[in-house]
């Protein structure tokens, strides 16, 4: 417990949790999760629907009360300091909500006098705001009739409109194209060089390699956390990419035998990830019976989605 | 307290523009009172008139011709049919073709020159033939009003019929009729009906304040924020308070030019009795909101308060004539306390101070209202 107690002293780290943990009834959302996020850096959340991302952000604002486990959020020890963390946080929710009857200023208005802005203060943000997020030509538009991209821009201004120190982004592309996604991330790389700590959930393998650091959950336990490099140098597989007829019943075959991990099929190619002791893996396949020595094997580098796949589901090995 | 005055602000800036972007919402706060007033003040009344009887002439007489005219000329009755039976005149109570009907025997000329009242002095009432009466009513008893209406003939008096001066009954009390000398309904519906209408729009927009919110995920950003439960059920009943107010114009205005329902008391006494109703019936919407999981459930919750706000209250019966339990029900709604007051002030005039313990039952009602909304609403999502 005196140990305990300790978290969150430190000045580097912006959240530290330990073995936090939230029960929905006889449902483990998130089980015993230890987690550091140093200050000024972005933080991912990677993991499938339901692994208990959006509720271990909501247990990180305060939303939610733990079930047992200790954190503290810039230094406030939740649940007792909740409110006072509040005025510190920018939480940018999964499903839009802000006001769809109101206009994109009148939305931005609203926030600034629920934090206390002074008209002066609230006028010159606006204007910095709505240029930085490019909503000048939209801000007397309603919210509810604009696009995906806009709504998430909006969204983003308004969790920033208070400076938090620090930024909780749900799922916050999950309703944007590609390129509203890529200039969304510069974005966030200017807030992070602001000094603002981004801790953001995502089940994008681009959106997670971005981070500089990812934790990788599944059915709310934490599977792997690290640098998404490390993550991608350290993977305890090999990977070797097969060309060849019939990659469906190669497939099938493939996954039955213990050293291969998974097997997916990309277009013509068949993307075999197999345990990192079998020092040959080339030669290893090449044995099998239903691949010939005419099929193509290429060994490649591992990518993050390879790791994702080795941390989760059945491929899931203990590291 | 300066920042939480802002957050205030703040929800009723936000809640007054979304007001008014919801135009079938703004139709309403305006047609409610309207349609409704107009409705119920030409609709409800207990002066029941022309109520469609028939008759079963069995003498045929000029005389029994004469009789039908005296009770039709009294405007309560029509005759709208004639039978030849008293087994097709029932059959016609039956089917709802007349509501009541007149049977005028055969020898109606005999029973009406031996009956006491046409001036021949007070027979013994042992003497079987001249206390008889001269014809019989045969009502459907089902309808009270309707009942009670035709029961008021039974002893009219028959002077016209035969020319001759009635032998007059003294008059046991003398009653003097105050406020409304003459019985008009709508001097005591316009009154009570803003207390309906009141609750009605008052319950309904406020029980979905914070169901709407929920509903559309706005409540998962607003408890992020330093907003703190109190500021958001202040900042959510305030716009609310100013439609009760437009609200209540409309109708007591239109009482006033139209119906010509008198208005006796003084204004600032109506507007403090009011301004407390309106608070109680929001803070009642406002926990509502924070059961009901959506806005079909707080519909439901509304109708639920509704219906005895109506029945219950004392707007369409005496609450004098309940009975005990329905009158413990009764003092719990805030319409009943209203419709008390608002009668009080504005046909009787009185103050306020006389009538306080319906207004501290507003005011504390209020208060816990208020308290309990506040403390049911959770900050956190668990």
């Amino acid at each position: 417990m005196s140990i305990n107690m300790n978290i969150g002293k430190n000045d580097g780290f912006a959240i530290s949790a330990s073995k936090l943990t939230r029960n929905f009834g006889p449902l483990t959302a998130v089980s015993a999760l230890d987690l550091t996020v140093e200050k000024k850096t972005i933080y991912g959340f990677l993991g499938p629907n339901g692994s208990g991302k959006t509720t271990v952000i909501r247990l990180l604002t305060g939303l939610l009360k733990p079930s047992s486990g200790q954190v503290s959020v810039l230094g406030c020890h939740l649940p007792q300091e909740a409110n006072k963390l509040r005025l510190q946080i920018g939480y940018m929710t999964q499903k839009f909500s802000l006001y769809d009857d109101l206009t994109v200023k009148e939305n931005l208005q609203f926030i600034s006098r629920i934090y206390g802005l002074t008209p002066n203060e609230q006028k010159a943000r606006l204007s910095e705001l709505l240029s930085i997020y490019q909503l000048n030509s939209l801000s007397k538009q309603l919210a509810g009739s604009m696009s995906g991209g806009q709504k998430q821009r909006l969204a983003l201004a308004a969790a920033v409109l208070h400076k938090p120190k620090l930024l909780f982004l749900d799922e916050p592309t999950s309703a944007v194209d590609p390129q509203n996604r890529r200039e969304f991330w510069e974005q966030l790389f200017d807030l992070c060089d602001q000094g603002t700590t981004i801790l953001v959930s995502s089940h994008y393998m681009d959106e997670a390699e971005r981070c500089h650091r990812l934790a990788i959950l599944e059915d709310g336990i934490k599977k792997a956390d690290d640098s998404p490099q490390a993550l991608i140098t350290n993977l305890p597989a090999k990977v070797v990419e097969i060309e060849a007829n019939d990659l469906r019943r190669i497939k099938d075959n493939l996954t039955k035998l213990p050293q291969v991990i998974s097997a997916a099929q990309l277009g013509t190619h068949l993307r075999v990830l197999v345990k990192q002791e079998v020092e040959q893996p080339i030669h290893f396949l090449q044995q099998q019976s239903y691949l010939t020595k005419n099929d193509k094997f290429t060994l490649v580098r591992a990518s993050l989605e390879d790791v994702f796949v080795t941390c989760t589901g059945k491929g899931a090995i203990a590291s | 307290m300066n920042a939480s005055l802002l957050r205030v602000k703040a929800i009723v800036i936000k809640e007054l523009l979304q007001l008014s972007r919801d135009k079938m919402t703004f139709g309403m706060v305006i047609m409610i009172p309207l349609v409704q007033l107009l409705l119920f003040a030409f609709a409800i009344n207990t002066n029941v008139r022309n109520i469609p009887v028939g008759v079963v002439d069995h003498s045929q007489t000029s005389l029994s011709r004469i009789l039908q005219q005296t009770v039709s000329a009294t405007g309560i009755i029509t005759f709208t049919h004639s039978y030849h039976s008293v087994k097709a005149a029932q059959a016609a109570i039956d089917s709802n073709e007349v509501r009541a009907v007149l049977i005028i025997p055969s020898d109606v000329s005999q029973r009406l020159v031996r009956h006491p009242s046409v001036g021949f002095g007070l027979p013994p009432s042992s003497k079987q033939e001249t206390s008889r009466p001269i014809a019989q009513w045969l009502v459907d008893g089902s309808d009270t009003i309707i009942a009670s209406s035709i029961k008021s003939l039974r002893n009219m008096p028959l002077t016209e019929l035969l020319d001759k001066p009635a032998n007059r009954n003294t008059a046991t009390f003398e009653v003097t009729l105050l406020y409304n000398p003459e019985q008009r309904s709508v001097v005591n519906i316009v009154p009570g009906l803003v207390a309906v209408i009141l609750t009605m729009t008052m319950i309904m927009f406020t029980s979905a304040a914070i169901v709407r919110e929920q509903e559309h995920g706005n409540m998962e950003m607003l408890i992020t924020t330093p907003l703190a439960s109190i500021e958001l059920m202040i900042g959510k009943i305030i716009p609310y308070i100013f439609i009760g107010a437009i609200q209540v114009s409309i109708i007591l205005g239109l009482g006033y030019w139209l119906f010509n329902v008198p208005f006796n008391g003084d204004l600032a006494q109506l507007t403090l009795a009011t301004f407390l109703f309106i608070c109680a019936s929001l803070v009642l919407g406002l926990v509502i909101s924070t059961i009901a999981k959506s806005q079909l459930q707080s519909m439901q919750m509304t109708v639920f308060i509704l219906l005895p706000s109506i029945l219950l209250s004392g707007f369409m019966f005496p609450y004098e004539g309940m009975p005990q339990a329905a009158q413990y029900i009764a003092e719990a709604l805030p319409a009943t306390h209203f419709i008390r007051l608002i009668r009080g002030v504005v046909l009787r005039d009185v103050a306020l101070v006389e009538m306080s313990f319906d207004m501290l039952w507003l005011i504390g009602f209020t208060c816990l209202g208020l308290l309990v909304a506040a403390l049911r609403f959770k900050r956190t999502l668990d």
